[in-house]
């Protein structure tokens, strides 16, 4: 079994990584009758005994629960949200040892996140991340959480995301970005995020890019069924059942992005008959290097109170899962072009009614000539908290093609009357040429979506085969 | 003479324990002493506290399919697997044919030789060894095909055939095609037969005969059992003189794979039902052999739905072979076929429809090219039961598909990348198409 390190980085990184903490341990708690702890717990977390003073490793997997520890670095420049972390119920969950805080903040500012800090603290950080991975028995993935518009999150989280591909080279990088909508209030976030682009683009092996403004539709929808029609606790936003108490603001948004990595390394951490490990996650939906963003849908987002015909339910699923209004950005992928698209399926569900969902919707998803039949699939038998089944699908779809053209048009827009620019340029490293590469990267990666695009309802021939002399 | 089974990656390790469990309940059920007695000794060892251990190595680059496995073994009651017959490691091979031929199979060479040398010399004489995986993934193909390679230069003079799962063609796993060529093509040279079952198949003889509304996998793999099982138990050959047959592996190559050439072989049994119906159904050995004729020649895996226009052509006057032209579209033609019966009354068929010339190619004569192995015992509770196992034109389309895909996303260098991070070039997928490509040809020709 392998485990995975969290690094969150930044405020918004840290409250969607709180969420996750949270959300993981209910879940295993559901799960974990016994209170033994075993792979699927070890894949997060480590079992450490408080009383010795070192502490161990703690990844004896069949001893008794005793004090888990999170396997997490917990970096931001501010101590307000990290602070609150430690004062709140997680607190048992991360040790100092994993935290590292600064007092005066990014000021929205990528070129301090990623230079001045990320200079400063290089050898801070490097030194964190070396002692989660030595922790680990076989580390298989670092999941990275920042937001995309901030200074913090975008330019240390960024930094952080080189200094991982530099040091630890063999194992993958998954990255969860949230990306600020159009009327974010932080001016300068179009160019935190193109410059944080250019990053991802060169260093991570999957992003995950999540909008708020869609986590904002979503929970509206949900809340709309609130009340009699859907079963308490068991809507992907809620935390019942975990241990924080009252709700706060992000909280419910938060709570969808936490899903969708529990969901993600569910087949990792649970057995099912087809199993999908996060390494196969790379192979099958990246087919080219720089084209790794992923577009994700969660369904079902809460579960009806009154008792359904399960069949119907179940394909609803599998329908809902490709509608605009369940992607975790704002897109709309049956009318773009499909690369690849991963399926993983929790709970009760067969591999006929797999089968018969694919070849019901295949039809009216346009796939791109060469991968026709271009579907991973994941089993996992353990459904997540308060559901029978749950389906989280992956798509490399060129939907997320505006939403890199928006982004680009805003930083263009400021670019242009060099608005804001010296607060970048007064950074020490920081070049103008800096702007004009990212500024070319995310133009080239809109391009190579554009031309597979232009593919989109062509009839493409085969490609003639080779011919063998008889 | 013993079979040792290699079991790898999670569909090869799936498949292998229904397979055994199979095995063993055939081997318990009634009073039929001979035939238990050699199907145990062929596929399980006794130990001296009076369990039955499976002969097999089970070898997974992750640990959970392994445990449940083995977890399930157990709890037959009859039959487990042995405490040190399997390796795996923590992290998979993550669909990734090059992961598991380039990284992880020379990596783990000598712990697998180890453990399947423990196996081998456990057994009085070796039949031969059975690999059993899936061509879609990254460890029963990639790792399997090492395996085989190394399997081969340590058992030089054995008989090794592979058995394949092909995935769903709608596409189970992205880079599927990409696996299943690079492994097709390696065996062919390697292996002395590979056994195909294709789950877009078998799922359809679960739907329509078996009656199974939730298709699980766990309902596809022991359809994939009891086709495999009514081949492997112990039957009486031509050769074998009144007694089970000894070489069982070596009986069905030499009957089955006359040239390096034609190496892919596929199954068609009859009847398969649901158990439950079983009480209420009666066979008759004309019935089930006219059927099964007429699915081996218009390729149907199964009873239902056979098209019945699919006909030999006529006999020539004179008894000559008839031509590829005079036979049909959708017509299978065979290189050889070997029917196994089992069950009441197995000496009283009549099975000289399956050696009608006009459904073999003219290389070999019918008498030559039908073999036919009987048990007067029934098999897995039915009263009747034939299968027959056919080297013919039967794959043709699948691969033929198979490989269209697997080109078209060449062309586009399409994952490419993924493949030669971890050491292989687009010059050894050319090598690998070319291959297939000639394989294919070849069985057009027939």
């Amino acid at each position: 079994m392998t485990q995975s390190v969290v690094v969150q980085v930044g405020q918004c990184g840290n409250q969607v990584g709180c969420r996750f903490w949270d959300l993981a341990l209910r879940e295993h708690a559901y799960v974990n009758k016994k209170g033994v702890y075993d792979e699927a717990l070890s894949s997060f977390f480590r079992n450490v005994d408080s009383r010795r003073s070192n502490g161990g490793a703690g990844n004896i997997t069949g001893e008794r629960i005793r004090s888990l520890k999170a396997r997490a670095v917990l970096v931001d420049m501010e101590e307000g949200v990290v602070n609150e972390i430690l004062q709140g119920p997680l607190r048992e969950v991360f040790d100092s040892t994993q935290l590292l805080t600064d007092v005066s903040g990014s000021g929205n500012n990528w070129a301090v996140g990623h230079l001045t800090y990320g200079s400063a603290y290089r050898e801070q950080i490097v030194d964190k991340l070396r002692r989660a991975a030595e922790h680990c028995d076989c580390l298989q993935c670092f999941f990275l959480i920042h937001s995309m518009g901030g200074g913090t999150g975008a330019g240390l989280g960024t930094r952080v995301l080189s200094l991982l591909e530099e040091e630890f080279p063999e194992a993958c990088r998954i990255v969860t970005a949230v990306y600020p909508s159009a009327e974010d209030d932080v001016v300068t976030s179009p160019y935190n995020s193109v410059l944080a682009m250019k990053e991802l683009t060169e260093h991570a092996d999957c992003v995950l890019p999540v909008e708020n403004q869609s986590l904002v539709d979503i929970v509206n929808k949900i809340k709309q069924m609130s009340g009699s029609v859907i079963k308490r606790d068991t809507a992907v936003i809620s935390s019942r059942g975990g241990l924080s108490g009252a709700e706060k603001p992000f909280d419910a948004m938060n709570n969808i992005v936490a899903n969708l990595l529990l969901n993600l390394t569910s087949s990792a951490r649970f057995e099912g008959s087809l199993n999908m490990d996060l390494n196969e996650i790379a192979v099958n939906l990246v087919p080219f290097p720089r084209l790794h963003y992923l577009v994700s849908s969660l369904t079902p987002l809460y579960t009806l109170a009154d008792v359904n015909i399960p069949t119907r339910r179940l394909d609803q699923m599998f329908t809902d899962a490709f509608s605009k209004g369940h992607q975790l950005i704002r897109a709309d992928p049956k009318h773009s072009l499909y690369l690849a698209c991963a399926l993983m399926v929790r709970g009760n569900v067969q591999v006929s009614d797999l089968r018969r969902n694919i070849e019901r919707l295949r039809p009216t998803l346009p796939f791109v000539s060469w991968n026709q039949e271009g579907w991973k699939t994941g089993l996992c038998s353990v459904p997540p908290v308060g559901h029978t089944h749950s389906l989280l699908a992956l798509a490399n779809n060129t939907c997320v093609k505006p939403t890199f053209v928006e982004l680009r048009d805003r930083f263009s827009k400021l670019y242009k009357k060099k608005a804001h620019l010296h607060h970048y340029l007064h950074v020490d490293g920081m070049e103008q040429s800096s702007f004009t590469e990212a500024l070319s990267s995310l133009n080239s990666l809109v391009e190579e979506y554009s031309q597979l695009d232009a593919t989109k309802g062509r009839l493409i021939p085969d490609v003639p085969r080779l011919h063998i002399a008889t | 003479m013993s079979i040792v089974t290699v079991q790898l990656g999670q569909c090869g390790n799936q498949v292998g324990q229904e397979l055994f469990d199979v095995l063993s309940n055939d081997a318990h059920d009634g009073q039929r002493k001979v035939y238990s007695k050699s199907c145990i000794e062929r596929f399980f060892h006794e130990t001296s506290s009076g369990d039955y251990e499976a002969r097999a190595v089970l070898i997974d680059m992750e640990p959970k399919v392994i445990t449940q496995s083995v977890f399930k073994a157990a709890q037959s009651e009859r039959w487990k697997y042995g405490d040190h017959s399997h390796f795996s490691q923590k992290q998979g091979s993550g669909n990734n044919w090059a992961n598991g031929y380039c990284v992880h199979g020379p990596r783990h060479q000598e712990i697998v030789e180890e453990l399947v040398r423990g196996e081998v010399e456990r057994c009085d004489r070796l039949a031969g060894i059975v690999a059993m995986m899936s061509v879609a993934g990254g460890t029963g193909s990639g790792v399997g095909t090492y395996v085989t390679q190394s399997l081969r230069d340590t058992y030089p003079n054995s008989f090794i055939v592979n058995h394949l799962t092909w995935p769903y063609s709608t596409g189970e796993v992205i880079v599927q095609n990409y696996n299943s060529v690079l492994t097709l093509s390696h065996l062919y040279r390697l292996s002395d037969a590979i056994l195909v079952h294709e789950n877009d198949t078998v799922h359809q003889i679960c739907a329509r005969l078996m009656n199974i509304k939730h298709i699980s996998f766990s309902d596809v793999n022991k359809v994939i059992a009891h086709q495999l099982g009514s081949v492997l138990q112990p039957a009486l050959t031509g050769h074998s003189h009144g007694d089970f047959s000894r070489n069982p592996l070596g009986e069905l190559l030499s009957s089955l794979v006359c040239h390096p050439e034609y190496k892919l072989l596929t199954l068609c049994s009859i009847p398969q039902i649901a158990s439950s119906s079983m009480a209420y159904s009666t066979f008759s050995w004309p019935g089930m052999l006219k059927h099964l004729r007429q699915m081996l020649i218009a390729n149907a895996k199964m009873e239902e739905g056979i098209d019945w226009q699919v006909k030999a052509p006529p006999v020539m006057p004179g008894g000559g072979f008839s031509t590829r032209s005079q036979r049909g579209p959708g017509f299978n033609t065979s290189l050889a076929n070997l029917l196994i019966l089992r069950g009441k009354d197995v000496y009283k068929t009549e099975i000289g429809e399956f050696q009608d010339p006009s459904i073999y190619t003219e290389w070999l004569k019918p008498t030559e090219a039908l073999s036919t192995w009987k048990s007067p015992i029934s098999f897995n509770k039915y009263e009747k039961c034939a299968t027959v196992v056919s080297n013919s034109q039967a794959l043709l389309g699948p691969l033929d598909r198979m490989v269209g895909k697997a080109w078209n996303m060449f062309a586009s260098r399409a994952y490419i990348h993924q493949y030669t991070k971890f050491g292989i070039s687009e010059e050894d997928f050319l090598d690998s198409f070319t291959s297939l490509e000639q394989i294919t040809s070849s069985y057009k020709q027939l």
